[in-house]
């Protein structure tokens, strides 16, 4: 391999070659790389001296340079803040400044300043909390209540219908949201003998007016409304249940955790009924007060309460 | 007239300066990540002055493992970016120093599922089990696979203090010593003192204990008791600590504490 101050040129085509040549014959060629494409690269080079100077780029020390470039922003503290450019100070600024998060704040606002029973008067702002409240509802909500909160029979309570363990006023919906709740019932397995346990069974069967042993169901209520079993505690003597023990009412044929079905087996049912009593009942919503603010949990509330009406 | 035919006809050379060529965006990109003091942020309680991001208890940690082991992160992100949209969705972006003790972080860049970063506290314990024994009872849209053996496997945790001695190696704040838990002065020349806090004074005294190796197993066991996060208090299942360590994500640090915008000064 030759070294020369003159290009070399393949005889045969007349290109110009790096004078690299393996096993005899075989050259290596210089072709370069097209002019529009060398100067598209020096101008990139040249657009990156500009990007130093306008954004962070240089690190330095424990620090690094912030460059010229700066983003003006309101806090939702009210506070107009000025710095050098950053992802989060433009998100600080889309938050409060962005065209849709503008619209919408005017929306949220209206309805925080709104009394709770004259936000369905108001047929804007109502459509509002129906498409703003679905999408809060499907993120936080529908993985236990389900779209359209119809609930998962013996794990979370239908929110579609009109009945409620811990009230369905909107106080109540809102206290709900906000500070969550934890269900408990005792398991009575310990408590109740075998014949105790089908006697209690039978009597809530009854109190909803399905097929039950009536012999049973009288020696049942005793024990529900006596110390033995105490249930009345919290469902209540008459058994509609204390909403603020979250108990449910035994009267109505609704179920949120045993699956009783009026068609079913008089035994099945009964069966299914002492599993409860026998295991005790434990579920939990999470609290969401720290997670949504006062309005979307406004908005939530309403929403929910669409859904029962419906 | 090309100087670099010396360097192609010596492989040694040019193995050589071709790692130098190509380590020097590494190095330019990420060496001074480490050094900058903004990158992982401090994040202190304004009211008690203490750490609010803290290691994984025991428990977490291994269920952090069955995590990583069942590849989660494959559909899973755990990094929410700085855009309205994901703020929207799963709440305040996600902070460098929220993923300072995961080793390796889970940010991950594919979402098939949710981000996870801050799924903490969203559901009760109650619905996670059932959700990763069976997703589509909960969720009849969802692809996740049923991670069913989880509630029935027992966690093994024999290796617990290992695990942990190991993470301690990389920088995770476990202590094995009196010195480390309650921290100690170092006398310097010139009646200086230089006080090296320990994880009581750093986290308080309550999580301090949590990360105290030698209280490792009993930590675990205890946390699975109070917490029973798989509703079957008769075993401590994969399941218990896989529960315990989603319960915890993203809860580390309450935004309510700060601004709304404190955290753009570290950027």
């Amino acid at each position: 391999m030759a070294q020369s101050t003159q290009p070399i040129k393949d005889p045969l085509t007349g290109a110009e070659t790096t004078g690299h040549v393996w096993d005899d014959t075989l050259q290596e060629f210089n072709n370069p790389l097209p002019r529009w494409w060398l100067y598209a690269f020096y101008g990139t080079i040249i657009f990156s001296i500009g990007y130093w100077i306008l954004y962070p780029a240089w690190p330095f020390a424990s620090s690094f340079t912030k460059g010229f470039n700066t983003v003006t922003y309101q806090t939702a503290e009210g506070q107009e803040k000025t710095t050098h450019w950053s992802m989060r100070a433009l998100f600080a600024k889309d938050m409060q400044e962005g065209e849709f998060a503008v619209k919408q704040r005017q929306y949220l606002e209206k309805v925080a300043a709104t009394p709770y029973d004259q936000i369905a008067q108001d047929p804007d702002m109502s459509a509002f909390v129906r498409s703003y409240g679905a999408s809060v509802f499907n993120d936080n909500c529908a993985a236990c209540h389900q779209a359209g909160g119809k609930g998962v029979l013996g794990k979370y309570p239908s929110l579609a219908d009109n009945d409620w363990l811990w009230g369905g006023t909107a106080d109540a919906v809102q206290h709900t949201i906000t500070y969550g709740r934890n269900g408990f019932m005792p398991a009575f397995k310990e408590t109740f003998n075998e014949e105790q346990l089908t006697q209690v069974s039978n009597y809530v069967l009854s109190l909803s007016g399905l097929p039950a042993d009536a012999d049973a169901a009288a020696k049942g209520e005793r024990i529900f409304n006596t110390e033995t079993g105490g249930c009345y505690y919290c469902h209540t003597k008459v058994g509609k249940g204390l909403q603020s023990q979250g108990a449910a009412n035994l009267t109505d044929k609704v179920w949120t955790i045993a699956t009783i079905d009026a068609n079913a087996k008089p035994e099945d049912n009964l069966t299914k009924i002492k599993a409860v009593i026998s295991n005790g009942v434990q579920r939990q919503m999470p609290v969401f007060g720290q997670r949504l603010n006062e309005t979307e949990i406004k908005v939530l509330t309403n929403y929910v309460q669409q859904l029962s009406a419906q | 007239m090309l100087k670099h035919e010396s360097i192609e006809t010596n492989s040694a050379l040019l193995i050589v300066l071709t790692l130098v060529a190509i380590s020097i965006g590494g190095l330019v990109e990420i060496v001074p990540l480490h050094y900058i003091d903004s990158t992982v942020e401090e994040v202190k309680d304004p009211q008690t002055g203490l750490e609010m991001v803290r290691p994984y208890t025991p428990l977490e940690q291994r269920g952090r493992d069955i995590y990583v082991r069942e590849g989660c992160y494959t559909c899973h992100s755990q990094m929410i970016r700085p855009f309205r949209d994901e703020d929207l969705r799963y709440g305040h972006y996600s902070l460098g120093a929220e993923s300072k003790y995961d080793h390796p972080f889970q940010w991950g860049s594919k979402r098939t599922g949710p981000d996870l970063a801050r799924v903490g506290g969203k559901y009760s314990n109650e619905w996670h089990t059932q959700h990763l024994t069976a997703p589509r009872s909960v969720v009849p849209e969802s692809i996740m696979p049923n991670y069913s053996w989880l509630a029935t496997t027992p966690l093994d945790y024999s290796d617990i203090k290992e695990r942990m001695i190991a993470l301690k190696k990389v920088g995770v704040p476990y202590t094995l010593t009196k010195d480390e838990y309650a921290g100690w002065d170092e006398k310097k020349p010139g009646d200086q003192v230089v006080r090296h806090p320990g994880t009581v004074e750093r986290f308080g005294e309550a999580t301090a204990n949590l990360l105290d190796i030698n209280r490792a197993e009993q930590n675990i066991v205890a946390q699975a008791e109070k917490g029973n996060y798989d509703g079957n208090p008769e075993l401590l299942s994969e399941m218990d600590a896989l529960v315990a360590y989603l319960q915890v994500l993203g809860t580390m640090v309450d935004f309510t504490k700060f601004e709304s915008d404190y955290f753009v000064q570290f950027r």
